[in-house]
């Protein structure tokens, strides 16, 4: 367990770096000039790259060669991109996937 | 800063409050059952501003002290804002002083696609339309995570798998991104190298390898991708 200095400081830690990825393009690309063509390259495909990879980070310990084989995990992302392409609601297509996946490890896959 | 501002930019955040409440109770609750006291989620909505890493950070306060990785995770997984930043050069760039830099610090996802996408009403100021939306979206989350702080002691029902909340706002971030964008080329990039790095480096060391190697594929890639982009 860590002191209550240490958890200040992971806290401050998180902070400084989610402050230093948003003021970063405003310090190296000055507004009077145009952004390089890469760099405008690299801003319209890297999220849809990013997401993925944190849908990824997500699912990192879910085991799929045994155990459950991730089928709750795959149940819930089902339940949530089904959802989400029906009613387009975010905050239901959210809600209803997390409470599918919380009846399937507490009731179904105990 | 005048009330007209906030009155006229609160509509356009209406989905953004009942996401954030939503979202902020349980990152809340996921605190207080994790054994920190209520103010936890209060300061750190306030100071980090980011829903996912402070999901994450949940995670790392339980884990041993090692905030150089906590800072580099973040980087990695925050590396996106960058990208928001690039495209908001233009619009922030009238706007000046403690406003200018309130409107960058509060720049979260939703933040981010709302003054990226809406335009101020006739008669009311862009500065102060755009930190009018910052503040209602900031406000909503530290509301969200201090009743969840709060209420999370009294919660009597089992909140296991609750923590899926996070996976499940992912997918519906890069869903709507998919639906949005045409060529699809980066999302199979980001999948395939995300995979392929989980398996040869290991679940607790494969962000770094794998934001490497989508920069370097989409940068290999960058003739193909741009001429679909064109078509």
């Amino acid at each position: 367990m860590m002191t209550v200095t240490q958890q200040f400081l992971t806290i401050a830690a998180v902070a400084l770096a989610t402050i230093l990825t948003r003021f970063l393009p405003f310090l190296v690309f000055r507004s009077d000039r145009p952004t390089p063509k890469y760099i405008q390259y690299l801003g319209k495909h890297l999220p849809l790259s990013v997401f993925a990879l944190l849908i990824v980070y997500c699912l990192r310990n879910v085991e799929f060669t045994g155990g459950t084989f991730g089928v709750p995990e795959l149940i819930g992302i089902a339940v949530t991109v089904a959802l989400h392409l029906w009613k387009r609601q975010m905050i239901l297509s959210i809600a209803g996937g997390t409470l599918i996946y919380m009846v399937m490890v507490q009731a179904v896959f105990v | 800063m005048t009330a007209k501002a906030i009155k006229a930019a609160f509509p356009h955040t209406v989905p953004i409050l009942a996401g954030f409440l939503f979202l902020g109770l349980t990152y809340g609750i996921l605190m207080n059952v994790s054994g920190f006291p209520w103010y936890y989620p209060t300061i750190m909505a306030l100071t980090i501003f980011a829903g996912s890493v402070e999901f994450l950070t949940v995670n790392w306060l339980l884990s041993p002290f090692n905030p150089l990785q906590a800072f580099l995770l973040t980087l990695m997984v925050n590396a996106r804002h960058i990208f928001y930043g690039i495209s908001m050069l233009d619009r922030y760039k009238e706007v000046k002083g403690l406003k200018r830099l309130y409107l960058i610090f509060g720049m979260c996802d939703e933040s981010f696609s709302i003054n990226y996408t809406t335009d101020a009403p006739e008669g009311i100021d862009k500065g102060d339309f755009m930190t009018a939306v910052t503040i209602l979206n900031h406000s909503y989350w530290v509301a969200g995570s201090t009743l969840g702080g709060i209420f999370g002691s009294v919660l009597t029902f089992n909140t296991r798998g609750l923590e899926f909340v996070l996976t499940s706002m992912f997918v519906v971030i890069f869903l709507e991104q998919w639906l949005k964008q045409r060529n699809r080329s980066s999302a199979w990039i980001g999948f395939l190298v995300s995979a392929a790095c989980l398996v040869l480096f290991g679940a607790d060391k494969f962000i770094i390898p794998t934001m490497i190697g989508i920069l370097g594929v989409l940068t290999l890639l960058r003739e193909p991708i741009s001429r679909r982009d064109a078509s």
